[in-house]
Formats: C-alpha cells, sequence, structure tokens
C-alpha cells in the first residue's frame, strides 16, 4: 500500500522534496512549509475512542498548526453504544466497527497503532510497545476504563473468555452473542451489574432489553436475572415500565440489599454467589467487574487512591501532573456521566482549552452536554438528557435542563425516540470519525 | 511566525503561487463552545444525515426561534425541551449564529 507523505515527513525531506517541487503539493495548506523557525506545538492523544478521537479532531479543527498525534492500540474501533443492540440481533457487529482512515487523510492527525507502555511526565515522552518514542507539549489521555478482577471470589481476567463482560466491546460482544444464541430455551441469563461509577450507566438494563428482544424472539421460555450492586439505576421508571410492556415476567431485577451483591463468580461450573448465601446457575453469565480508570492512566501516576483520575474542571489538565489532561471514563467529572457522548463533550472543551493555552488565548467558559438514548425494544427507545456548566471550579448541571423522558409517554413519543437513537449514532459516529 | 531560513524565500515565493490559501482554524469563540457539543445528535457543523434534523447552515432566525420555542414549552418536542432549557437567550443568539455560519 502507498503510504502518504505527511507532513512530518515533508518537513522531514525538507529542501529535497521543495526542489522537485510537483508531487502534488499544491493541495497543501500554506501552513504545511517546513522552514519556520519556529517548532510546531506538539499534542499527542493516547486512546482513540469518545474522548480521545474527539479531542484530536477538534485540536485540529481549531488549529491545524497543532501537530496531533493519536495513539491508539486497535487498528479500528467498536463502539460500546449500540453493542447491545448486536445483542438484541438489531446490528450486526461491523455497523459498529469504525477505521480511522478519515482522522489521518482527512483531518491531517498523525494516527499511530500501537500500545502505549510508558508515559513519563517528567520528560513529557510517551513510549510504546512497538518500541516509539514521542515526545509532547501536552497530552491527553484518555484511555477508558479497566477492570478490578479481584473483587469476586474464584474469578480471574482468563474466566472473561467463558463468562463475558462484554463491557468493552467487540470480541467480547461477539463471545456473548454467540453464547446468547447457543444456549437452550428456558435457561437463564444472569446479567451481575457492578456499582458506581461505571461506563454507562444505562448500559446494564438496556442490555437486559436487548437480550430479552433476543430471547422473547427466539427462545421464549428463558429469564434474565439482574444481579445488582446498587438500590436504584439510571432511568429505572422507565426501564421497568417498558419490560412490563414488552417482556412482562422475563426480567427479574434485584438490588444489593435484596441479594443483588456478588461474591463469588464460578465460570467453570457456570455459577453466581451472592452475599446472602444463594447460589445462582446462569445458562449464560455476564459478569460486569467493578471499574477503574485505565491502566496507563494508573501507571503514569494520573489517578488518585480512588482509582480515578482528578482533573481541572476547566481544562481536564490532571491536577496530579502538568500539561496532561486526561478525559473521559478514567476522568472525575461528575456531574458529568462516564458516557460515550460526554467523554466526546469533554475532548471537545479539552481541544479548546489545549489550543487556547498553546496560543496565549483566552478559553470561554465550557459548556457540556450529554444525550443517552437506551432502547427497550426496537421501536422503545427512552432517553436521559443534561447540560453542565462550570460553577467557579465545580461542573454543575444547569437547573431546570435535561432530564428523562416522561413516563406518561405514548407509542409515537417512544418511537420517535427509538429513530433518534439511531440518528444519535449516525451523528456521534461521524463526529468522531467522519 | 514566519521566519524563513536564508535560501528558503525564492522557493517559498514560488509555492506562494503555487498553494492555494486554505488555512480553515475555527476559532476558539464562545459561540463555538456552545455549540460543538450539540454535534454529538446534529453530526459535525450541525449537518446531520442522520434521523436528527441537520441545523448547520439553517438561518439563525430559523434556529433561535425554534431554541426558544422549545425552551418555551410552545414547540412540542422529543428532548430538544430539555436541552434548550440549559440555555439563556444571549447564548441561544450565539449558538443560532454559529450553526447559520455552518453553510
Amino acid at each position: 500500500m502507498k503510504k502518504k507523505i505527511t507532513r512530518r515527513n515533508f518537513i522531514k525531506v525538507g529542501g529535497v522534496v521543495l526542489s522537485s517541487a510537483s508531487l502534488g503539493s499544491a493541495l497543501w495548506p500554506i501552513s504545511s512549509f517546513g522552514f519556520s523557525s519556529k517548532p510546531r506545538p506538539r499534542v499527542v492523544v493516547v486512546g482513540g475512542g469518545f474522548g480521545g478521537a474527539t479531542c484530536a479532531k477538534y485540536i485540529k479543527k481549531f488549529d491545524p498548526n497543532i501537530d496531533v498525534t493519536l495513539i491508539e492500540r486497535d487498528a479500528k474501533f467498536v463502539t460500546c453504544p449500540f453493542s447491545n443492540l448486536v445483542l438484541g440481533g438489531l446490528r450486526d457487529i461491523n455497523s459498529i466497527t469504525h477505521s480511522y482512515d478519515a482522522l489521518s487523510s482527512k483531518h491531517d492527525i498523525n494516527v499511530v497503532h500501537d500500545e502505549v507502555t510508558d508515559i513519563d511526565t517528567e520528560k513529557r515522552t510517551i513510549k510504546t510497545k512497538g518500541g516509539s518514542s514521542f515526545e509532547y507539549d501536552r497530552a491527553v489521555v484518555s484511555p477508558g476504563i479497566d477492570f478490578l478482577w479481584d473483587k469476586v471470589e474464584g474469578f480471574s481476567e482468563a474466566d472473561s473468555e467463558s463468562v463475558p463482560h462484554a463491557w468493552k466491546a467487540g470480541k467480547q460482544t461477539t463471545l456473548l452473542k454467540n453464547q446468547l444464541e447457543a444456549m437452550d430455551d428456558g435457561g437463564t441469563v444472569v446479567i451481575v451489574s457492578p456499582p458506581n461509577p461505571f461506563r454507562c450507566p444505562p448500559g446494564p438494563y438496556e442490555r437486559a432489553s436487548m437480550i430479552a428482544h433476543y430471547l422473547k424472539t427466539n427462545k421464549p421460555k428463558s429469564k434474565i436475572l439482574i444481579l445488582d450492586a446498587k438500590e436504584k439505576f439510571s432511568k429505572m421508571p422507565l426501564f421497568t415500565q417498558g419490560w412490563d410492556a414488552l417482556y412482562p415476567g422475563m426480567i427479574e431485577w434485584v438490588s444489593g440489599t435484596k441479594g443483588g451483591i456478588v461474591s463469588q463468580v464460578d465460570a467453570k461450573n457456570m455459577e453466581v454467589h451472592n452475599e446472602i448465601g444463594d447460589v445462582i446457575k446462569g445458562a449464560v453469565i455476564n459478569y460486569i467487574p467493578h471499574q477503574t480508570s485505565g491502566m496507563i492512566a494508573r501507571k503514569a501516576g494520573l489517578a488518585d487512591e480512588g482509582g480515578w483520575c482528578p482533573v481541572d474542571q476547566k481544562t481536564f489538565e490532571s491536577t496530579l501532573h502538568k500539561s496532561i489532561h486526561v478525559i473521559g471514563d478514567s476522568s472525575v467529572a461528575a456531574p458529568l456521566p462516564k458516557s460515550g457522548y460526554a467523554a466526546s463533550s469533554e475532548g471537545k472543551m479539552c481541544a479548546a482549552a489545549i489550543v487556547t493555552a498553546i496560543n496565549g488565548t483566552e478559553m470561554p467558559n465550557p459548556s457540556y452536554s450529554n444525550t443517552c438514548y437506551s432502547l427497550v425494544g426496537p421501536d422503545y427507545g427512552i432517553s436521559v438528557a443534561a447540560v453542565y456548566r462550570l460553577d467557579g471550579a465545580k461542573i454543575i448541571k444547569v437547573e431546570g435542563a435535561g432530564g428523562v423522558s416522561p413516563k406518561d409517554a405514548d407509542e409515537s413519543f417512544r418511537r420517535a425516540e427509538a429513530l433518534y437513537a439511531s440518528g444519535w449514532y449516525s451523528s456521534i459516529t461521524q463526529d468522531l470519525f467522519g | 511566525m514566519w521566519v524563513l531560513k536564508p535560501g528558503a524565500w525564492m522557493l517559498a515565493v514560488t509555492y506562494l503561487l503555487l498553494i492555494p490559501l486554505t488555512s480553515n482554524a475555527e476559532p476558539v469563540t464562545e459561540g463555538a463552545i456552545l455549540s460543538i457539543t450539540c454535534n454529538g445528535c446534529h453530526g459535525p457543523d450541525g449537518r446531520s444525515t442522520g434521523a436528527i434534523p441537520a441545523i448547520g447552515g439553517k438561518s439563525a432566525d430559523y434556529i433561535e426561534k425554534a431554541m426558544l420555542d422549545f425552551r418555551d414549552d410552545k414547540r412540542p418536542s422529543t428532548v430538544m425541551q430539555r436541552h434548550a432549557k440549559g440555555y439563556s437567550d444571549a447564548q441561544i443568539k450565539l449558538i443560532a449564529e454559529y450553526f447559520a455560519s455552518k453553510k
């Protein structure tokens, strides 16, 4: 495959390329001249998900003269949003798989597929497994979440090959889907839902809905049991109303105090033990473990003792290390939820903060929003929305705005929100990868 | 700044003749800050190609009136009422002007 000549390569080869003119370089913007005496500011973004990819793209939007490198381990990105629709049989995994091609070809981002192994916050250098080293003036760390495997007895990371979490989309999603397809009619699907804070608060309940849709259509004698560490959950009245309407008697939810807290997951015998001594057999077990910030963020010393990364709430610059920003699920940004939409909103504000800091201009007061759709059924959508502003040093929800879909809405309202959920997906993935 | 190494001037001038000025940096304004978060649903520069209406390139008057009507519950919606209530008159004007400029 022909390698694209990047600006960096152009600078490297300098006069040689210039003197041989031509080369179709007439399309390059004026800023690509390689002989300015002032080096271009360098930003390195670690992690190409909703936070990182958005941030990289919007830095270039605000200032094409900044050199942006995006380091992402995987060649393709499979979105967690809409991965539950794959489980429900509404979507194919390919339809939620995205390429980074446009980020490099259209937006002039240096996309590197490699795994970051070390971030030296003193020397401002990032090293990768592949042996590359990148210096930065500013770095953005957006690694998503990692799992705490030791919070239940008898379970290790290797067991997720037979008891999938499917809380990072991709192979795990396909594995869980295959298990649902292989199970006999009449079995119980056990979903173990984690304590707060965790990625995508409505996710486990949309998952239960989508699995119920699949079972109702294909294995109607089966049941779903949600063992929850919590006493309540996101959009709870709307979900339970939807379950009663679409899947009566199929989904049972158990709160933490009623036996929802799981103490042991036995992958070999396909059993889940709860705190009050019940042993529950699952035909399929979807154990979603306790969560913490991405490993590389913790390794770089960006996380506090709670396991998450404290940041300045205006710029998302780490409060523990200068010139390095943490966005998305890994950061502490409540009341912003750990959602893809919030991560993308944070990525945009972080991009603005970085560009204004580099150029010595004023950063306006940031404005964030979140919109999360969940599908209860193919034509039954519900949503939660909020607008956030900075109040002093704290992010706050704008009072009077936001909230969940109305409880008394009619069928056409739910149908419209299901339609808008697909519009949401199409727009946000274009905003990231288009 | 444009500080060129000696000897590069001639090439630079040659290139200036060849290269169209394509710099399209977007300034970090209050309007942009308020508006870009909307792109998550309405698409990059508000130009959604999916089920959610595109707003990029619509007239500022249209967008402003729509937002005010959502906010004041004069126009029915699914989610826009909940969003519009998060913005002041002045902020809605800035958002309207921002998306109107995205032709």
